[in-house]
C-alpha cells in the first residue's frame, strides 16, 4: 500500500528540536481530524523516539535524525524515526519497561510509552549503524468515550 | 517551561507551567532541588494544572524528586493532572509512590 500523503524532515540531534519534531508530526496528522487524545498520544510517542536519538544514538556528538510520516487509507498513519548513531545491542532488553543504559533521571519508559500510545511499534537496529523506530496508529477521529 | 515554587518545612508546592520533555526537565530539576534541599519539607506537592505536555522525562523528574525527599521520609503528591498526562503516570505506576489527583473535568 502506498501513502496517500507523506512528509520528510531531517533535524539535528539537539534537544531543543524535541518539541519541534513532535509538533511537526502532529501538525501534519491534524489533517485527519484526530481527537485531542490521539494527537497527544502521537506527540508523546514521537517525543520519546526523538529524545532517544538525541540522548542514546548520538551521546557525544550532534548527528541527524530522519523523520518520515505517511498517511494511508482509513486514517492509518506510519511514522519512522531513524538515526545513524550507535545502535542497540539487545533490542528486546532495551524495550523492557524500566530498562535504561543511562543513569541520571531516564525512567527507562520510552519504549513502553511508544508501545502503549500507538497501535504497533517495530524497531530495527544495527550496532554502529543506527536505529529505526516505526510506529503505526489508526486515527479514528471519534471522541473517546471514557 | 517555568515553575513557581513556594512553601515551608511543612509543605512545598511547585506550580509547573508548560511542556516537560528531556530538553527542559534538567533546568526545572535544578530549580526544584535548590528549594527542596533548603526547606526539607514533609510534603512536596507538584501541581500539573498548567502543564501542556509531558513524556517519560516528566516521570524521571517526579521519581527523582521522590528519591530526594525520601532521605528525610517526606511525602509526595502530584495534583491537578490533565487527562493526557495521567495516562503516562499510570503507565509508570506513579500511584505507588505518590498521591495522584487528576484535574477536575470541566464539563
Ligand atoms: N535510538 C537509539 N539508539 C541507541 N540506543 C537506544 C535508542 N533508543 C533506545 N535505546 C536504548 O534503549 C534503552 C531504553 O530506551 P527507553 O525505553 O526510551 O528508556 P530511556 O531513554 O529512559 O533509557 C535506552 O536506555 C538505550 O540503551
Ligand atoms: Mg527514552
Amino acid at each position: 500500500m502506498k501513502a496517500t500523503n507523506e512528509f520528510r524532515l531531517t533535524i539535528d540531534s539537539r534537544s531543543v528540536n524535541e518539541s519541534f519534531a513532535r509538533v511537526a508530526v502532529s501538525a501534519f496528522v491534524a489533517q485527519l481530524d484526530p481527537t485531542i487524545d490521539e494527537l497527544g498520544d502521537i506527540k508523546t510517542a514521537v517525543s520519546e523516539a526523538v529524545t532517544n536519538c538525541i540522548v542514546h544514538a548520538y551521546p557525544d556528538s550532534v548527528g541527524k535524525i530522519y523523520i518520515w510520516t505517511g498517511i494511508y487509507e482509513n486514517g492509518k498513519i506510519k511514522i519512522k524515526i531513524k538515526d545513524r548513531g550507535c545502535g542497540i545491542i539487545d533490542i528486546r532488553q532495551a524495550m523492557e519497561p524500566l530498562f535504561s543504559t543511562l543513569g541520571g533521571e531516564r525512567a527507562g519508559l520510552g519504549f513502553a510509552v511508544m508501545e502503549s500510545f500507538t497501535d504497533k511499534i517495530r524497531v530495527y537496529s544495527k550496532v554502529g549503524k543506527g536505529t529505526t523506530v516505526c510506529l503505526e496508529k489508526t486515527i479514528t477521529g471519534r471522541p473517546a468515550d471514557d | 517551561m517555568s515553575a513557581i515554587i513556594d512553601g515551608n518545612s511543612e509543605r512545598m508546592t511547585v506550580w509547573l507551567d508548560g511542556e516537560i520533555d528531556h530538553h527542559n526537565a534538567g533546568g526545572i530539576r535544578v530549580r526544584i532541588d535548590e528549594t527542596l534541599i533548603r526547606l526539607r519539607p514533609k510534603l512536596l506537592s507538584l501541581d500539573f494544572s498548567a502543564v501542556t505536555f509531558m513524556d517519560s522525562s516528566g516521570i524521571g523528574l517526579i521519581m527523582g524528586r521522590y528519591k530526594n525527599i525520601q532521605s528525610w521520609s517526606g511525602k509526595l503528591e502530584v495534583i491537578n493532572v490533565p487527562r493526557s498526562m495521567s495516562k503516562v503516570m499510570r503507565l509508570a505506576g506513579l500511584e505507588r509512590i505518590a498521591t495522584i489527583r487528576n484535574m477536575e473535568e470541566i464539563k
